[in-house]
Parts: structure tokens; C-alpha cells; sequence
């Protein structure tokens, strides 16, 4: 299980994040973001790679669970 | 949800291409119902920031966007106050963007609604532009990023904002203290109130929808995905459809376009700056706006940067002037930058390439 804290910064940044870690063929990544156009933005990247992706509150952030 | 198009995207694009329009048929300059790098450099002018005569009025659209994005960031609870994120290379990054875009004669979105008016040179900049933003990606896929935006006290995400409020209300209310142009295209401009309700919509719409110009080409190089830029031709298409419905659509020409100049290789060039620019920034000057009413002072301090930017472009002759039509007693004659503005272009793009190493941890050949 991998973790990517991808908490301010600026797009495209986060997805970019989440894309090395997809790269290296991880099953189980927890994204970390802190706006809804990076949540928006991370979930369809992930998607689109075949990961199934649940949202999470984490206080004003938002917590992404990507399992493949 | 994963769409292959945003219907949100989709009728922000169409709206805003709409409203560039009725704006141009109340007032604004043709070929100008929006446009970020100028508005804010006419606002400069207001300010007496510089004192280029036909360039001087307070433009209600850039107030209007920055609150409609804030009132719609407040009403779903997305206002964030941030900051923290390397806000001087931002300033520059801001000036710099500004500096290219007057050289070109529009922002991201201008240049999109000069497409729809048949403006070629700004397909040329359409070219340069891509460019631009093509040699930001290579960068972004060697890890640039500035540093992280944190969470500051809510003050600061109202800051900016409040700024051009204030203004805005003193312009208002003592139009006295500012100066307007009275010939020019800061002469040229659409009823106070409907500009200013129309921009309010736009912001509400383009903060719901993440309209950016960058992030459209950059999505599509990127990672094959067109959500973005189909807001992008929403706008061209929407443009050139009220153009021809209108009875202002001429054909497409490089020749006689409004507000504009046929010198290519600075239209090409202005464009790379801006293009390359807003990638470092993470969005175009309108996702600028957009972002300063959510709250993120960072970009706040990038639309700052944009206005004293602006100030310098004219204060020393770095902008484009547009071309001169034909007279009896003369030729048509290319507009274009000045000697001052052909350096400008240089030192623009090494300072471009200077932030995009020092930001970029594998290009320094660090891990």
C-alpha cells in the first residue's frame, strides 16, 4: 500500500503524483488532496487506469482509496 | 464520475463565448468581450500605474469574475484560505505572463474569442501558445513544482478580493480618482452594471466548471483527456456563431482585425510566454481570477504581479500595437513590438527558463 500526499499542490501535480505511483503497478494507493478539482481530477485518472475509487472525508480534505 | 465531456464544461464554454459577444454589441471592444491580460491592464491605466491614454478604464468583468468565483466558493463551501506556495516566483510568473500576452494583444481567452472572429494571427498565437505550454509539460514531467500551499487565517483568502472591491466601489463613487480613457479601447466599454452581472456569472460558472485554457491543451497532451478543452471550443464555437448571427463575421483574414497585429513571429512568441507561463502557474490568467475567489492568495498575488506587469509593459513600450489600416495617403502597415518589446520577449523566456529549472528537482539532476 502506497501513500501520496499530494496536499497543496498546484494542478496538475497531483494527478502527476498518482500517476508514478500507478506507474510502479501498485493495487492499493491512498491519495491525499486538498480541493475538489484535485479529488475530481486524481478519481477519473484513477479510473481510467482501472482502479475502483472511494472518497473519504479527512477533516477539510479529501482522502482517496484506489484499489485495483 | 468518469465523463468523456462535461455538460457543465460545455455550457460555461458556450455562455462565456455568448457574453464575449453582447459584451462586444454593448460596448466593449471588438474582438474583446473578455479579456484578462487587458482588463487588468486597463485597470492599471485607471490606476495611473501607467499612462498609456487609450488604455485606461476600470474593467467591472475582473471584479465580477473574482467575486462570482468567490460568492459560488462560499455557497458550497470551497472558499479556502491558501497561501504559501513560493508567491514571489508566482508575482514574476505573473508579470512575465502579462508581459507576453500584451505583446500578443490578449489573454488565453481573448486569443480563443479572436479565433471566432476570424482573426488568423491569433490561430498564430493559438500556435504559440501550444508551444508554450508543451515545453511546461516537459518540465512538469520532470517534477517542477513550486512549494505547497498551506491553510492561513480566512483574512488572507479575502484579501485580494477585497482589493479590487474596494476599488471597484470607488470607482463607483468617485470615478474623480481615477482616469478613463476618451479615445481607445479603454473608451470602448459595455454598461457598468451589465458588464459586471455578466462577469458574475462567468465567475460562478467558469469556479463550478474549472474552465482553463492551459489545462485544456495540457490534459489533452497529457493524459488523452478532452474534458477541458472541449470548454475551450464551446467558447470559439459560441463566438463565431454569434459573430455570424450578429452580422459581424467578415471571413478569416490575418489583415484588419481589430485590435491586433500581423507581426506573427511576436504573436507566436507572446503566446509561448503565456502558455509556458500559466503551466508554471498551474492555470491561465482566468483560472487566476478564479482561484483568487476561492481564496488562494498565491494566485491573488500572481493577478498583482499581472497588473504591475501591465504597468511595465506600457510604462516602457513592450506592448504590440496593432496594425494600421490603409489610407489614401498611406500603406497598410504591420503593427507589432518595439525594439524594447523584442528584448522583453527574450528576457521573458530565460526568466521562464530560469524558474522552470530551479523548480524542477530531475532537471537539476537531483532525485
Amino acid at each position: 500500500m502506497k501513500e501520496v500526499d499530494a496536499r497543496g499542490f498546484a494542478c496538475p501535480r497531483p494527478v502527476l503524483m498518482t500517476d508514478e505511483v500507478i506507474k510502479t503497478g501498485e493495487n492499493d494507493i491512498i491519495v491525499f488532496v486538498d480541493n475538489k478539482v484535485a479529488e475530481m481530477n486524481v478519481s477519473n485518472h484513477a479510473e481510467k487506469n482501472g482502479y475502483k475509487v472511494s472518497h473519504e472525508r479527512e477533516g477539510r480534505d479529501f482522502k482517496l482509496v484506489l484499489k485495483k | 464520475m468518469n465523463k468523456k465531456v462535461s455538460p457543465l464544461l460545455i455550457i460555461t464554454g458556450l455562455i462565456i463565448g455568448a457574453a464575449a459577444v453582447i459584451l462586444t454589441k454593448f460596448g466593449n471592444p471588438a474582438n474583446m468581450g473578455f479579456c484578462i491580460a487587458c482588463f487588468l491592464r486597463d485597470i492599471a491605466g485607471s490606476l495611473k500605474l501607467h499612462v498609456a491614454a487609450p488604455v485606461q478604464y476600470f474593467r467591472p468583468e475582473i471584479v465580477g469574475i473574482i467575486l462570482g468565483s468567490l460568492i459560488i466558493s462560499l455557497a458550497t463551501g470551497e472558499f479556502r484560505a491558501k497561501a504559501g506556495s513560493s508567491p514571489l516566483v508566482r508575482f514574476i510568473l505573473g508579470a512575465v505572463v502579462m508581459i507576453g500576452a500584451l505583446v500578443f494583444l490578449g489573454c488565453p481567452l481573448r486569443m480563443v474569442i479572436r479565433m471566432g472572429g476570424g482573426d488568423l494571427n491569433a490561430f498564430v498565437g493559438f500556435a504559440g501558445f501550444i508551444v508554450g505550454i508543451l515545453i511546461g509539460i516537459v518540465f512538469l514531467k520532470k517534477g517542477y513544482s513550486l512549494k505547497r500551499t498551506k491553510d492561513i487565517a480566512a483574512v488572507g483568502g479575502y484579501a485580494v478580493p477585497a482589493i479590487f472591491t474596494v476599488l471597484f466601489i470607488l470607482f463607483l463613487a468617485v470615478p474623480t480618482m481615477f482616469v478613463f480613457s476618451q479615445s481607445g479601447p479603454g473608451s470602448m466599454h459595455a454598461p457598468i452594471f451589465m458588464a459586471l452581472i455578466i462577469a458574475l456569472v462567468v465567475g460562478v460558472l467558469a469556479e463550478k466548471s474549472r474552465m482553463c485554457m492551459v489545462g485544456g491543451i495540457r490534459d489533452v497532451v497529457m493524459f488523452k483527456d478532452f474534458k477541458l478543452i472541449s470548454g475551450f471550443i464551446a467558447v470559439f464555437l459560441a463566438v463565431l456563431i454569434g459573430n455570424i448571427v450578429l452580422g459581424k463575421f467578415k471571413g478569416f483574414s490575418t489583415e484588419g482585425q481589430p485590435i491586433s497585429h500581423s507581426a506573427e513571429l511576436w504573436n507566436f512568441l507572446g503566446m509561448v510566454i503565456v502558455g509556458w507561463g500559466s503551466c508554471l502557474l498551474g492555470g491561465c490568467p482566468l483560472r487566476q481570477l478564479i482561484l483568487t475567489g476561492e481564496g488562494n492568495l498565491d494566485s491573488g498575488i500572481t493577478v498583482i504581479g499581472m497588473v504591475v506587469g501591465a504597468a511595465i509593459s506600457h510604462r516602457l513600450a513592450l506592448a504590440g500595437s496593432a496594425d494600421t489600416a490603409a489610407t489614401a495617403e498611406a500603406a497598410y502597415k504591420v503593427g507589432g513590438i518595439g525594439q524594447n518589446g523584442k528584448i522583453a520577449v527574450f528576457v521573458c523566456l530565460i526568466i521562464l527558463l530560469v524558474i522552470s529549472f530551479i523548480y524542477t528537482p530531475k532537471a537539476k539532476g537531483n532525485k
